[in-house]
């Protein structure tokens, strides 16, 4: 009865399996609004930013409040309610005003702040000390996408690659070619990999949870979540050539700070990436900072000088330049010199599709990397990585089992009984071991689950996990 | 924007006045000795105090840009080094008769030599021009005064004068720059004045350790000759790589043990003083860890390696007596020879001789174990060689130093590295820290024009000595080892001015020349060499 009465004044507590929660949004880029969007529908979003324009743009688009004002100012925050709020997320292009921004609301709030930057020097000095900057999450954009690439490249073939449990779990999603040994077989064929789950196969936008006589075809793409080894030897099957060793020619073209994130990562993994930047003067930068690759100044895109520098032998090319087209051409030329693989990035999701259809290997948006990791945050507590598959039609999860969960001592053919159709546990942690999860598996409390979810189940599924 | 001189010599007549307060050193030491022989030092003091304040009245708030600092350096070493020459002049000078006489005949007395010795000492080179280096033809005193000389100007007269006084607190940056060995200085604290009174304890702390331990042979038997005389006159010429010594034989006059015990402290002098600094904050992996110092290191081990297995198998070095050895060792008393021979097969004798020698030509200091004169061909060559190494930067040797040899190799691999990549961009690194381009490009201008210089003023000197004497008596050997040696602050060459010899036989114009040489040699050539630019006097 209150609830008719009251109903649509009270602000509901959960929706969807999701605590509600306002959050405040300091800046309506494109980071900004796309954050913004995907939060709206769940919980009640208040946008800031300088741009009168954007701040209209925005209040049409979405449905969110925004407000025109500066996000560092504390009286803009009062007005946006940030006194109440439970998070901050801080967004603007500019990575001292969001760290600002964040220290601005945290006195007078105890909301959980989220900044995003580029510079990679300030994630150190977040890492370094807890809540320094009054920031409780750093995203550092470059440094995501940068990551995600070198995950890819370690994994040929790979598409989308993610991280659970501290590493120790791999989640990667592969393409099956006509000529792959896999296809027209069934999972059950296919599943000899030891410590490696099948949990998931797109076929035609359609996420299909496969069964032991599920049969793989070309043009699927396969999800399986296991241990880095079993996805390198998954991937080594699927196509022949072999992960990322120090011998291999790889080049980073465009010295954005991606380029530069991604060289790093690799020269880390004992790559000598060449890296070819126009500018002169950010190629004499460049080559300062990064004593391990070979930096070379000239445009990307001149034939003559890709073929001199021997383009045509490369096993990996990054594109980084900073305009999708630009790294499109790139990507398209190296392929057509001769290179094995190629990795774009796009900074335009809408592209990804056109990219990867028209002969980039790999397309990496650094928008999706950076939406998931701030999802993460809008998770309940115990969820603690997410992956989100094929554009939000399914997601990867990291749960930690408690007492209260339905997962907790019992089998898992016992446990899946119980829950809605379209989930796989894909791995189970438990003291820093990998268990691969089968039928007769015991889940205990205290273990990391990485669970795959379609999304359309999903809000049911997280609060019994 | 024209260069205000006037506040250059003002603060040149300032650090001329406080050049008063070291004369102290010989006069205590003279009153020890001899009183009469402190009228010389008393005498300089008051000429230093009243030059100075009549220079100092040019300008009374002199205010120093980066044009005066270089003028400031250059004219500071130059007075100095005149002022300096007064104790020699005056030495022995007496009334005789109603007029003034000299007493005792030294080579000394005449000005050119006297200037010779002057900046000799004063440059850390250690040539001399002295006939007699003995107590019998000069004072204690004076002789103390000569090693001085070199302490002073180890560290750097002006770096001294920016610790001491306060008004070259703003500037004394550059001044120290202009005057400190090695491409740039190395700010320790964030007030100049803390940096360079750092760099001078350090210094000065590492002398009396030396000369404590220097005595402290001496008390334990192992030195017989290391008075407490010595031990303090060795340890001002060591540390600042020096290499004048009281005694006629240099450090063959002493016993092995001693002999040992000066090479570390020449490596030390020879070392960048910074470094000791970081050791005393507890910062010790800093100095192994740095790439000059390492390669410091390693081109004295393997230069001493090559010499000892040179000297060890030359049967010329078995005794006093052979072919090779006699003509060099005739007359010398028996003491020396007893430690210095016989070399050939003889391990310890041969390491220690080719560790001392390539240890003081690296460092510069120019001390001397034996004449190796004596020594074959490719061993004397190999002296030869370590002439143009140097020491490293921020030390108080002189020459190349390391660390521009370093930048050079480097350099050079990156262009052969361009060759095959045009596109490249490599950036020079040392210890893993990149370098400016424009301070690679002043490496290799200081380097080339040091050997411009280097082979010029043989030209100078070939044709000075052709026209002043007999043209056979300077060698090509000699002349090209003289420039180098007085270039680089060394001291010593072979042949005449070998170890025991001496630049006396020179021209008063070549050894006037040759001050210059040891002048721009220690100030690194370019603060001297920018005042002789058009572009330096007008805007």
């Amino acid at each position: 009865m209150t609830t008719l009465l009251f109903g649509p004044f009270v602000r509901p507590d959960y929706v969807r399996g999701e605590r509600v929660m306002r959050v405040v949004v300091v800046g309506a880029g494109e980071v900004g609004a796309n954050i913004a969007s995907g939060l709206a529908d769940a919980h009640d979003v208040v946008v800031v930013d300088t741009d009168p324009e954007r701040v209209e743009a925005i209040t049409y688009q979405l449905d969110v409040l925004a407000i025109e004002g500066d996000g560092t100012s504390l009286a803009t925050l009062k007005e946006a309610g940030v006194e109440d709020a439970d998070m901050l997320i801080a967004s603007t292009d500019s990575d001292e005003a969001n760290i600002v921004a964040c220290a601005t609301a945290k006195t007078v709030s105890d909301a959980f702040t989220v900044a995003r930057v580029r510079k990679t020097d300030y994630l150190t000095t977040w890492r370094g000390a807890e809540g320094a900057f009054s920031v409780d999450f750093m995203v550092c954009t470059d440094l995501l996408a940068a990551q995600s690439i070198v995950r890819i490249a370690g994994l040929p073939g790979a598409q989308d690659v993610d991280s659970f449990a501290g590493g120790r779990v791999r989640m990667a999603e592969f393409e099956v070619t006509e000529e792959s040994t896999l296809a027209n077989q069934t999972v059950e064929a296919a599943d000899r990999f030891e410590s490696l789950t099948f949990a998931a196969i797109l076929r035609n936008g359609d996420v299909e949870i496969p069964r032991g006589d599920t049969r793989i075809e070309p043009g699927d793409k396969v999800v399986v979540i296991g241990s880095p080894e079993s996805c390198r030897l998954f991937a080594s099957e699927l196509t022949p050539s072999n992960g990322l060793e120090s011998s291999d020619e790889v080049y980073v073209v465009g010295g954005s700070e991606i380029g530069y994130q991604t060289a790093r990562l690799l020269e880390a993994q004992g790559v000598t990436p060449r890296v070819i930047e126009r500018d002169p003067e950010r190629a004499r930068e460049l080559a300062e900072e990064l004593a391990g690759s070979v930096v070379l100044e000239n445009d990307g895109t001149d034939i003559d000088f890709l073929e001199r520098e021997n383009v045509t032998d490369a096993d990996l090319v990054v594109a980084a330049l900073s305009s999708d087209e630009k790294n499109l051409l790139v990507s398209l030329l190296a392929k057509r010199l001769g290179a094995k693989r190629t990795v774009a990035v796009v900074e335009d999701g809408s592209f990804v599709d056109v990219f990867e259809t028209v002969g980039v290997d790999v397309a990496v948006n650094p928008r999706e990397v950076t939406a998931e990791e701030i999802t993460r945050f809008t998770r309940e507590e115990h969820t603690q990585n997410v992956a989100i598959i094929e554009s939000d039609r399914a997601e990867v999860l990291e749960i930690e089992v408690d007492d209260e969960s339905l997962l907790a001592n019992r089998t898992i053919a016992d446990a899946t009984a119980d829950l809605p159709q379209g989930v796989v546990v894909g791995a189970i942690t438990r003291n820093d071991d990998l268990i691969t999860p089968r039928g007769d598996t015991v889940v205990r409390p205290g273990d990391h689950v990485v669970v795959f979810a379609e999304t359309s189940i999903l809000e049911e599924v997280t609060p019994q996990l | 924007m024209k260069v205000d001189w006037r506040a250059s010599f003002s603060l040149v007549g300032r650090v001329t006045k406080y050049l008063a307060v070291a004369l102290i050193v010989p006069i205590v030491t003279g009153l020890l000795y001899d009183p009469w022989s402190i009228v010389p030092f008393v005498v300089t003091a008051l000429v230093a105090i009243g030059i100075g304040t009549v220079l100092e009245r040019l300008d009374d708030d002199p205010d120093i840009g980066a044009r005066e600092g270089f003028l400031m350096v250059a004219a500071t070493w130059f007075a100095v080094s005149l002022v300096g020459t007064l104790p020699y002049l005056l030495e022995h000078l007496t009334l005789q008769g109603g007029s003034l006489a000299y007493a005792t005949e030294t080579t000394l007395q005449r000005p050119e030599n006297a200037l010779f010795e002057s900046m000799s000492g004063f440059t850390t080179t250690g040539a001399t021009v002295m006939g007699d280096i003995s107590f019998e033809s000069h004072t204690r005193a004076l002789l103390m005064w000569r090693q001085l000389t070199q302490w002073l100007g180890g560290m750097g007269i002006v770096v001294l004068a920016v610790a001491i006084l306060p008004e070259l607190s703003v500037g004394g940056a550059q001044l120290m720059d202009a005057e400190a060995p090695g491409p740039g200085i190395e700010k320790l604290t964030p007030r100049i004045a803390e940096t360079a009174r750092a760099l001078w304890v350090a210094y000065a702390g590492i002398t009396v350790l030396e000369m404590v331990l220097l005595y402290g042979l001496h008390v334990g038997g192992l030195a017989p000759n290391m008075s407490a005389y010595n031990a303090i006159a060795h340890g001002f010429t060591t540390l600042s790589t020096g290499g004048f010594s009281p005694e006629a034989r240099s450090i063959e006059a002493f016993s092995a043990a001693v002999q040992w015990l000066i090479i570390p402290f020449m490596m030390a002098a020879g070392t960048n003083f910074a470094l000791f600094w970081h050791a005393t904050k507890g910062n010790f992996e800093k100095l192994f860890e740095d790439t000059e110092f390492r390669a410091y290191l390693g081109v004295i081990g393997v230069l001493t390696a090559i010499g000892a297995s040179l000297l060890y198998t030359d049967p010329g070095l078995a005794g006093p007596a052979t072919e090779a050895a006699a003509p060099h060792y005739e007359g010398v008393g028996a003491e020396p020879i007893a430690h210095t021979f016989p070399i050939f097969q003889n391990v310890e004798a041969a390491l220690r001789q080719s560790m001392f020698q390539v240890v003081g030509f690296v460092t510069t200091t120019g001390y001397a174990t034996m004449d190796f004169n004596a020594w074959s061909g490719p061993a004397k060559y190999l002296l030869v060689f370590a002439m143009f190494i140097g020491g490293s930067a921020g030390s108080t040797g002189g020459g190349i130093k390391i660390v521009r040899w370093l930048v050079i190799v480097k350099s050079l691999r990156r262009e052969l590295f361009t060759t095959v990549h045009p596109d490249a961009v490599r950036p020079v690194r040392l210890a893993g820290q990149p370098l400016d381009e424009r301070a690679i490009r002043g490496i290799y201008a200081f380097t080339l024009l040091y050997f411009a210089i280097f082979f010029v003023a043989i030209v100078v000197l070939v044709v000075d000595a052709s026209f002043a004497g007999d043209p056979e008596t300077l060698s090509v050997i000699e002349a090209m080892t003289t420039v180098a040696a007085t270039l680089g602050n060394i001291g010593p060459g072979l042949e005449l001015i070998g170890p025991m010899g001496s630049y006396l036989e020179f021209s008063a114009q070549s050894k006037v020349f040759m001050v210059v040489l040891m002048w721009i040699g220690r100030l690194e050539i370019f603060p001297v060499l920018v005042l002789l630019t058009r572009g330096y006097w007008s805007s």
